[in-house]
């Protein structure tokens, strides 16, 4: 597994991290606390957002508490070109893809299936719900950079790859399996990364997997890496790497990060009936957040930046629960006009039908 | 001259070479459709002429054939995806139904999925189980897909090219038992609308409404009721989802008596659906309830059965018969 920082902050790089190191070696003090930073606020943000679950201000939260090291650190590994097929527990990427986050909200509160549009937010897809149903599509569009000549051209300025994140229970979906087999058929430039998070809602990762899962590529021949998902550096420096290998045209890799669920798989799930107080124990200990803050610490870095990190992170989550409680609900007309690109005769039909309703009522108010 | 006789599988490939020719951001993608040209050689020579990037065999998996044509659709392409036979589009279900359908409604009408899936269906054909099956109900049933269905080889050559032109995701589903059957396409002047029906045949005592390879079924039927007296119209419905009503409505206003057919099962079928609307549309102009003559709600039977299984004209013209009874 390559780890760069151990559970304690201590800069120690395993013998698998030897090729990664030099993707680590770029980085600054100024990336560091950047890391830091956005752990921290997309931690807090995940907080609020539960928060304002219970508070029945949301249907549903997807916590990402715990998934933070992974997802910052592979956030950077990309580039601005590349494009990034999410499941929907990558809020931390959302983030820094510049995703206005107000839209994940608006996503669990029932105000839309989507929220964003890739072509204005910095290609970062849409969430997918369906289990492992965005491997293909990425896929796809991966194939499409392939057709159009937009990769191997040995400018990493412009030459373009995907990125594609899905968790350990998605590696048992046949769209993942397929994924992988058109993948490596097509030598597309795309990276796998798959959040080993350990639990799928309650059941555990070994009923998905008996071996290792950064194996699973190899069949396919698409060659795997284990990280720990936890270690934001190794974590960005292994996506880097790869990323980069992808875009020059050695195609696809697999990345498997070790990470773990703190919370429970929504708010709608109770973790208690299925897991060990012992068993979270164990991770919460090796958190990402703490590690690096020990690294950045024994560096030297001054208290003064931990607590403005908190304070803006504080600012960050006020805003959006305030944004949050002035969200309006969309319109029904609307959906009739969404629903295809060009006319379609029922769309207007029963538009046409529901405003006259609506309208039967006079005065009284409508039904709706 | 630009009246070509050819049979409707070399329409439908004759109308891929023009679209292939015309936008170079349409692809094709299937099961051996490459140097094999399909196994009903749809695609023959068109990898030759237009190369493998244009032109693929992707690996053996409907999801993956379909989910990836949605990440080419995202990309700007317009992939037109060939399922070998009707049975086998189920494995990609669930990217048809659940992402296909829904691309554009997620993004918020702004995302275009320009994606054709060409589906053989339907029997006649002598064939093994899940090779002769009429499931277009299933996805006509599914908001935000599109659904057509050529009956002759000009419509076939026309619509295959309307299909891919259109931002939407069309489902292509194509007479199986009439790719052979040559008629005379009409290269020139503009095509009919793609989702609008066609009067196969006028007439004024009955309506016989249908699609694809029971259109030739109709026409046959109209013709031996013609022999005993009977005026019988026939609308080729071309568009399954939507479904073109003012033509059949128009039709039915004037004969006031309606038979609809099709291969498929009856149980909550797309000829229900037409019948059930035309009731609801037309009901002071019915002298008779609408009458469907369909494929048995049993599965799809071994082919020594399916002459029977499947309406034939006689089938068609005993349905005549008791409408034109009330």
């Amino acid at each position: 597994m390559v780890q760069l920082l151990g559970p304690d902050g201590t800069f120690a790089p395993s013998a698998a991290a030897e090729e990664f190191l030099p993707y680590f070696e770029r980085l600054t003090e100024a990336d560091y606390r950047k890391f830091f930073k956005d752990m921290v606020t997309v931690r807090r943000f995940d907080t609020e957002s539960t928060n304002l679950q219970r508070q029945g201000q949301l249907g549903l939260w997807v916590p990402s508490h715990g998934q933070e090291g992974a997802q910052v650190g592979s956030a950077y590994g990309a580039r601005s070109q590349d494009h990034v097929f999410p499941a929907y527990r990558e809020h931390a990427i959302a983030m820094i893809r510049g995703v206005d986050l107000l839209n994940l909200i608006k996503l669990m509160k029932g105000i839309t299936h989507g929220g964003f549009d890739f072509r204005e937010n910095n290609n970062f897809h849409l969430y997918t719900l369906v289990i492992g149903s965005q491997a293909l599509h990425a896929t796809g569009y991966a194939m499409g950079i392939k057709f159009d000549g937009d990769y191997a051209t040995g400018n990493p300025e412009t030459d373009q790859a995907v990125i594609v994140y899905f968790g350990d229970g998605a590696t048992s979906q046949g769209d993942v399996s397929e994924a992988l087999v058109f993948s490596a058929s097509q030598q597309t430039p795309q990276v796998f990364f798959v959040q080993n998070n350990h639990w799928a809602i309650s059941v555990p990762v070994s009923v998905q997997a008996r071996v290792p899962i950064y194996r699973r590529g190899e069949g396919f021949g698409v060659p795997g890496t284990q990280v720990d998902g936890n270690d934001v550096f190794a974590s960005y420096a292994v996506t880097a790497k790869l990323m980069d290998d992808a875009r020059a045209g050695k195609g696809p890799a697999l990345i498997e990060a070790m990470t773990y669920r703190i919370q429970a798989h929504t708010t709608s799930d109770d973790a208690t009936r299925y897991r060990s107080e012992s068993d979270l124990e164990e991770w919460i200990a090796k958190d990402p957040i703490s590690r690096l803050e020990a690294f950045l610490r024994d560096k030297g870095t001054d208290s003064s930046f931990f607590a403005e990190v908190h304070e803006s992170a504080a600012d960050f989550a006020a805003d959006i629960r305030n944004r949050t409680l002035t969200v309006t609900n969309p319109d029904i007309y609307e959906t009739f006009d969404k629903v295809y690109t060009h006319p379609h005769p029922l769309m207007e039909e029963q538009k046409a039908w529901l405003q006259a309703y609506e309208a039967s009522f006079g005065d009284e108010g409508g039904a709706a | 001259m630009t009246i070509e006789n050819m049979p409707l599988g070399k329409a439908i490939n004759a109308g891929l070479r023009k679209a292939l020719a015309d936008n170079d951001k349409v692809l094709l993608m299937g099961e051996d459709i490459g140097k094999l040209g399909g196994v009903f050689r749809i695609t023959e020579g068109l990898q030759a002429e237009f190369g493998t990037s244009r032109v693929f065999d992707t690996p053996l998996a409907e999801s993956g054939i379909v989910g990836s044509a949605i990440g080419l659709a995202m990309r700007g392409y317009r992939p037109v995806c060939e399922i070998q036979f009707d049975g086998f589009i189920y494995p990609a279900f669930d990217q048809i139904t659940s992402q296909l359908a829904k691309m554009t409604f997620r993004h918020e009408g702004k995302l275009a999925m320009p994606v054709v899936i060409r589906v053989p269906y339907g029997g006649h054909i002598g064939a093994v189980e899940h090779h002769q099956e009429s499931n277009e109900a299933y996805f006509a049933h599914t908001a935000g897909l599109r659904l057509v269905s050529p009956s002759n080889p000009h419509d076939a050559y026309w619509m295959i090219q309307e299909a891919i032109a259109s931002d939407d995701p069309v489902l292509f589903f194509e007479p199986k038992s009439r790719y052979w059957p040559k008629g005379d396409v009409n290269l020139a002047g503009n095509p009919t609308p793609l989702h609008s029906a066609r009067v196969a045949r006028a007439g004024t005592d009955v309506t016989l409404v249908g699609h694809g390879a029971m259109v030739t079924m109709l026409l046959q039927a109209a013709e031996i009721a013609q022999e005993e007296g009977t005026s019988v119209e026939v609308i080729d419905l071309r568009s399954l989802s939507p479904v073109d009503y003012p033509t059949i409505l128009e039709s039915v206003r004037k004969t006031g008596r309606v038979v609809v057919a099709q291969e498929a099962s009856q149980n909550v079928s797309l000829g229900s659906e037409v019948a059930a609307t035309i009731t609801e549309r037309a009901f002071y102009s019915l002298e008779a309830p609408v009458l469907r003559v369909s494929g048995f709600d049993t599965p799809f039977p071994p082919a020594k059965l399916e002459t029977i299984f499947l309406p034939d004209a006689d089938r068609i013209l005993d349905a005549v018969d008791r409408v034109l009874s009330y």
